[in-house]
């Protein structure tokens, strides 16, 4: 038994071996099937000649070209279209997470119906994004929504702003007047609302993790309650809110939904990704849209590599 | 109410520094410290702030369900009315927004069906296809395990719009574009990798000495899997896979791409902004669309909220 007892776990951990890769190859080839092998065929498309018409009956292995970049490239929307991308995205990440951090801090504290308030604030989050958007669109209507019908009727506005559908308005405030993309704007708003929830979710579980004493012994010495959370509070949750950045980051870029349904990409909010559904569908190109998300990718990685290297130098220096 | 609320729990906590009107039991306490006005007008703020925020989070939701039951010209007359009188209350925008087209309405219920098939589908699939998946990657020293993990990680990362053409393509050429089972197929491949996420963390708290407990006992790896783990992780699976069910029944884009061309196999999301770009269909008929296809999904994740929060950041709490 003894002697018998080093080759039977070794013989254990092989049948292990074996048993995992036979339960992880539905799953392998599934995720290969659907997402890899789709991805590198993307690539091959964005240097192909391919029009929606011959989808069906085109070669998979037809000459390459570089077409599709000139393309995307030379109808001059690329770079307004990655600016818009740019510009909403840091804008909806700030928010999300700004909110976010508001929401969890102020719950913190146990109280009368917090289970209540906790899950309201989920809401956003969780609800279809098709009905969140009609309602936002319902809502800021300028013939019959609610926000411009109370603006005018008890803030005074002197007409209805078109808030979805406006590229530029100009805020009179203070005799100054300030140009504000109000579309934009009202998207990034509408970003701010719809994923403040996930930095809430996220934030809130790691303050309940948290120990206290660190934040007691600094009440022991003294420190005000602006103090502990900015000396104490913040830096402890500086990692998930930096994992936060980089999900948010990687989802509001390529975000298509939230943008489409608002405002189909008029008035200025023609982000990247809807510039990509414009050549699928509209164009029918898909050799360009292949091209154009490419493209978006290969910006986004960029983006990424950045992000990571500073936070790496930062790491180093603390 | 806010203020009341914040006396009634704050208290006993703090009787001693709080209750402003009575002499201050410690005279010798400076009595406008930087920490006594930062607490009292933070306490104060803290109220102000969630009542904000349960304003922007309620009140969509409510103004959804308000013109919902409103008709259409009571919105037109008075549109800033938050409330409806008993008199304006109606069903009619549900039984138009429900009746089959065929009927004079808008074929909700058919959509309804159509997500609820592919929704239900994609939950089972996902499920069968993860458990082994999550697993293995939480129990069995395979090869190639750390990269499997990288490259779900990046599948759950990657961004659905890059997705969409090449599947696009691949789908019209093997004819399952227009099929609901193609959005299926999508499906379990978008929400795979998160539920392997998931499931992992849960099976790694079933104690290993439990499973060899079972080896030992001569069961072998999927019997242990089978009789054990899986028992013991019932709930979590569960939640599971009401999240796979949120993901799929809220999903556009793809239902957007594969079946815009075939009404009568739109899902509820894909049938409402289809319809509400119409000038023709009224805006609180369409808002009767909005709730049956907001309801079904608020009311699953609020009766499974504790679990589906827990899974979802567990890594958080470790990091």
């Amino acid at each position: 038994m003894s002697i018998a007892a080093p080759r039977r776990r070794r013989t254990l951990a092989q049948r292990d071996a074996r048993t995992g890769l036979i339960l992880i190859s539905p799953t392998l080839v599934i995720v290969l099937a659907v997402v890899v092998v789709p991805l590198l065929w993307s690539i091959l498309i964005s240097f192909q000649r391919l029009r929606l018409l011959d989808v069906g009956k085109a070669d998979l292995f037809q000459a390459l070209t570089l077409a599709n970049f000139e393309r995307v490239f030379a109808s001059g929307g690329l770079w307004s279209s990655l600016g818009t991308t740019l510009a909403y995205s840091a804008g909806s990440v700030i928010l999300s997470i700004s909110l976010g951090l508001l929401a969890a801090m102020v719950v913190r504290k146990p109280f009368r119906g917090r289970t209540f308030v906790r899950a309201a604030f989920l809401l956003p989050y969780v609800a279809p994004v098709v009905a969140v958007t009609f309602v936002w669109r319902t809502m800021l209507n300028p013939q019959f929504g609610i926000v411009n019908e109370i603006g005018q009727s008890l803030f005074g506005w002197a007409q209805p702003i078109p808030f979805l559908s406006q590229a530029q308005g100009n805020w009179d405030l203070l005799g100054l007047d300030i140009p504000v993309p109000t579309a934009l704007f009202t998207a990034i708003l509408f970003e701010g609302w719809r994923y403040f929830p996930f930095a809430f979710l996220f934030l809130m579980a790691r303050l309940e993790a948290m120990s206290t004493e660190a934040e007691e012994a600094a009440m022991v010495d003294g420190a005000s309650r602006l103090q502990s959370f900015r000396y104490i509070l913040l830096p402890q949750l500086m990692p998930v809110i930096a994992l936060l950045a980089v999900l948010r980051t990687i989802w509001t870029f390529n975000e298509f939904d939230d943008i489409f349904l608002l405002t189909g990409g008029a008035a200025g909010t023609g982000v990247a990704s809807v510039r990509i559904y414009d050549f699928l569908t509209v164009q029918r190109n898909v050799g360009a849209a292949s091209a154009q998300s490419l493209i978006l990718s290969l910006v986004l990685v960029l983006l990424l590599v950045i992000y990571l290297y500073m936070l790496r130098r930062r790491g180093e220096k603390a | 109410m806010s203020t009341q609320a914040s006396h009634t729990i704050a208290e006993p906590m703090h009787g001693t520094i709080r209750t402003p009107v009575s002499p201050s039991p410690k005279p010798s306490r400076r009595p406008w410290s930087r920490d006594r006005i930062e607490r009292k007008s933070l306490n104060i703020l803290r109220w102000a702030v969630i009542a904000f925020f349960l304003l922007v989070t309620l009140l969509p939701f409510y103004y959804m369900i308000l013109l919902s039951l409103k008709p259409t010209e009571a919105l037109l007359r008075n549109p800033a009315s938050l409330i409806a009188t008993p008199a304006e209350l109606t069903l009619d925008t549900y039984i138009q927004v429900l009746a089959p087209t065929s009927g004079g309405g808008q074929g909700f219920g058919t959509f309804l069906a159509n997500s609820a098939l592919v929704s239900i589908g994609a939950v089972i699939l996902s499920l069968v296809i993860a458990i082994p998946g999550a697993y293995a990657v939480a129990r069995l020293p395979f090869f190639g395990r750390r990269q499997v993990n990288a490259l779900f990680l990046a599948a759950y990362l990657f961004p659905a719009i890059v997705m969409a053409i090449p599947l696009f393509v691949l789908f019209t050429r093997i004819g399952l574009r227009g099929s609901l089972v193609g959005l299926v197929l999508v499906y379990i491949a978008q929400t795979v990798p998160v539920a392997i996420y998931m499931l992992r963390n849960y099976l790694e708290t079933v104690p290993v000495s439990i499973e060899e407990a079972g080896l030992v006992d001569g069961l072998t790896r999927f019997g242990v899997l089978r009789r054990i783990s899986l028992r013991l992780v019932m709930p979590s699976i569960m939640a599971t896979g009401l999240f796979v069910f949120m993901i799929a029944w809220n999903e556009f884009l793809f239902a957007l791409l594969f079946l815009v061309e075939r009404r009568d196999s739109w899902t509820v999301s894909l049938g409402l902004s289809q319809l509400s770009g119409s000038v023709e269909v009224p805006t609180t008929v369409l808002m009767a669309g909005s709730v049956v296809l907001t309801l079904p999904i608020l009311a699953l994740f609020f009766a499974t909220e504790r679990l589906l929060t827990g899974g979802l950041t567990a890594g958080a709490e470790k990091g």
